[in-house]
């Protein structure tokens, strides 16, 4: 048995594509009986998300089954085939395990690390689920791939630093207090960018929200948005010295804040930090106050910076999470392989027991005045040549389905003793519950 | 005494692994050798403390008397006060500033390995165990005071130039280490201050005068006003974060040349026999 994954991406595919191929979340029965519907395919899963679109299929005939799903996938959506030909990619066996590992662990995102997409994968094997299309080989699978995605997330620093400019600024910020939770903000203006910010600074627990605006009603109305307090903008500067954390986005084409007002006050809070955040274009601070002892000052262009900064550290850490990938592509693969092996062994036994019985049944019919002790040692004789004749056979099979030629002897046994295929559910169900044991 | 320095080495060799690890883990972002490291670097400090207490039994007197003991005992002292703070903070990455530290100690030690001899009678006393323990623990806690002030200065260049190198991301709030080289202060300040008197005491029953000023008093005494103008300035003006800092560099620099300096370049009553 095999997986296979057939898709396309962001990295394949244009939006223009990727929007025509999008599969509604609110309507997922339809596609996915139909995608098991096909002849190749046992088990599928489909996982629609704006930046892929992907099939994931059990089959014992990849190719056929690759070609199948393709066709599908066009054809589902009334495109072309040729249309989508140039976007798609097809992967089976390991590259499969591996690119879904991948893709769960948020490797191969836009953004490398961001939460979302292991969300968006356990939602489409949820439906799968639900319409019961994905069987013992993908539920395993999937589970594992979520597996490898948390291994990834708890041992790698992949998702810890900020990529969005404005959460960005509160890791400054705890970089600088450690602690949010008795820090007061103060935000100056009402730019959408500052408000998000603001929200951030919110939900990681700042005490105190102080918001000032020219027009005293907007300070009104965001200030009660954060549970926080309005000042007149005549008179933020007499509270700076209760500020820890200033965000300022301003339509003012001067600076608000300066340098030597600051002096002033980092001198009454006793040299208590400050951080000041500008997200106005032009700017509300005087750079130099980031000069002033204990002041930091950090303006659109420097949080660019350091989200620049912080790719750079997701791209250091997903290398480990490669690493934890493979590893774990390793371990799923031989359980796979180990799938085929064990029923390949019963049912080959099965075969040669089939063959002794019809043989001894031939000899007995022409043996008529033999006496039980005699029948009873030819018996034994014929079970004895068929166990050592299995013997050396099955030992090999054995020891290689933890390795690649597993896959190949399985083959080989199935084409020429003509053993039936792998009735599979039950004999695969209690190898998986033995393997979880 | 042979037995000693094996066990010596022991210890030198396991503090070598946990400065390995620790630093491990701040290059290569890997939590679980900070972790490791810490299990080792304990291991590392039992066994130095067997070395200790062996010696202790086999000389009858506390091991601080030339400059293989005083060494290995500062190393000692750095490495469990190290310890009670990780406990609280559990911050590896102090960790691979401390270490590297407490292994030149160890490394000189093993230079400078002397079995255990005749002492001279004034060390024969009460007061020379708790002068020698107040002030050893008293400079192990400036030495870390030391090290997060470094720290400091390398986190809050990057923060002010905006230049995030892989250390910011492992080095810890600036707070985090503002307070730790507080914390130090106040406790490392009694202890020094206490060092010094239960030392003046000891002159006055040893040689029959509480302050001769040799060498080594006079700076221990310089020292001493520098960390009591830093305590001050933290309580009354507030003094922080850089300043702080700065300050107790120069403290430090000034406590290592009362500690080692003095007794190489002037002459002192304090030498290592």
């Amino acid at each position: 048995m095999n997986i296979l994954v057939v898709g396309l991406s962001h990295k394949t595919a244009p939006v223009e594509i990727r929007e025509k191929v999008a599969f509604a979340p609110t309507a997922m029965e339809k596609p996915l009986r139909r995608m098991l519907a096909l002849p190749a395919v046992t088990e599928g899963v489909i996982v629609s998300t704006c930046n892929r679109v992907e099939l994931y299929a059990t089959s014992r005939d990849v190719e056929a089954a690759t070609a199948q799903l393709k066709r599908f996938l066009a054809e589902y959506h009334g495109l072309a085939a040729d249309v989508l030909a140039p976007h798609l990619y097809d992967l089976s066996g390991p590259d499969a395990i591996r690119h879904v590992f991948r893709v769960a662990s948020s490797l191969d995102s836009m953004v490398i690390g961001e939460p979302q997409i292991l969300g968006q994968i356990k939602t489409a094997y949820g439906y799968a689920c639900d319409y019961k299309t994905s069987g013992v080989i993908l539920n395993r699978f999937l589970h594992k791939a979520f597996s490898v995605a948390k291994r990834v997330r708890t041992e790698t620093q992949i998702a810890s630093n900020a990529v969005s400019v404005s959460f960005a600024a509160v890791e400054l910020a705890r970089k600088i207090f450690d602690t949010l939770t008795d820090k007061t903000v103060l935000l100056i203006g009402a730019g959408e960018m500052c408000e998000l910010a603001a929200r951030h600074f919110v939900t990681n627990g700042v005490a105190q929200v102080l918001v000032t605006n020219r027009t005293y009603e907007r300070a009104v109305k965001l200030a009660q948005e954060f549970n926080g307090k309005p000042i007149l903008f005549e008179n933020f500067a007499d509270n700076l010295h209760r500020v820890d954390i200033v965000l300022a986005s301003t339509g003012a084409p001067n600076y608000v804040l300066h340098q030597r007002q600051v002096e002033e006050v980092i001198k009454q809070r006793r040299h208590k930090p400050m951080f000041f955040i500008d997200i106005a274009v032009p700017r509300d601070i005087d750079p130099k106050i980031n000069d002033v002892d204990n002041c930091y000052l950090y303006d659109v262009d420097d949080l660019q910076g350091v989200v620049q900064s912080n790719l750079k550290e997701r791209h250091k850490e997903a290398k480990k999470a490669e690493a934890i990938v493979e590893e774990e592509i390793g371990q799923f693969h031989q359980w796979m392989s180990g799938l085929d092996v064990v029923p390949t062994i019963v049912a080959l036994r099965k075969r040669f027991d089939e063959i002794r019985q019809a043989e001894l049944e031939k000899t007995f019919a022409n043996l008529k005045d033999l006496d039980g002790k005699e029948r009873q040692a030819i018996e034994a004789m014929a079970q004895a040549i068929i166990n050592k004749a299995l013997h050396q056979p099955i030992t090999v099979l054995k020891s290689a389905q933890n390795n690649a030629a597993g896959d190949g002897y399985v083959e080989a046994l199935r084409t020429l003793f003509n053993l039936p295929p792998v009735a599979g559910e039950n004999a695969e169900t209690e190898r998986a519950k033995i393997d979880e044991m | 005494m042979s037995a000693n320095i094996l066990l010596f080495k022991c210890a030198l060799l396991i503090y070598l692994a946990a400065t390995v690890l620790y630093l491990g883990d701040i290059l290569f972002r890997r939590v679980q050798l900070g972790k490791a490291a810490r299990w080792v670097l304990i291991g590392g400090f039992v066994v130095h403390s067997a070395v200790l207490v062996g010696r202790f039994i086999a000389a009858g007197h506390t091991p601080v008397t030339n400059l293989h003991e005083s060494l290995s005992f500062s190393a000692w002292t750095l490495v469990g006060i190290y310890l009670l703070f990780d406990a609280r903070y559990k911050l590896a990455v102090i960790g691979a500033f401390i270490t590297p530290l407490a292994l030149i100690l160890m490394f000189f030690g093993g230079a400078t390995f002397t079995g255990v001899g005749e002492i001279d009678p004034i060390l024969r006393s009460w007061w020379f165990p708790v002068h020698v323990l107040l002030a050893f623990l008293g400079n192990a806690m400036f030495t870390l005071a030391f090290a997060v002030s470094v720290m400091y200065l390398l986190q809050e260049r990057m923060l002010k130039n905006k230049k995030l190198s892989g250390l910011f991301y492992r080095l810890p709030a600036l707070s985090t280490l503002d307070e730790i080289n507080y914390r130090c202060l106040t406790f490392g300040f009694p202890l020094m201050t206490m060092g010094i008197i239960t030392g003046a005491v000891w002159a006055n029953s040893a040689w029959g005068g509480y302050w001769r000023w040799d060498p080594k008093e006079t700076w221990a005494l310089i020292t001493w006003f520098l960390y009591a103008a830093l305590l001050h300035g933290r309580l009354t003006a507030g003094w922080r974060g850089r300043r702080a800092a700065i300050f107790s560099i120069i403290g430090f620099l000034c406590l290592l040349f009362s500690y080692l300096g003095v007794n190489f370049l002037l002459p002192t009553e304090h030498d290592f026999k």
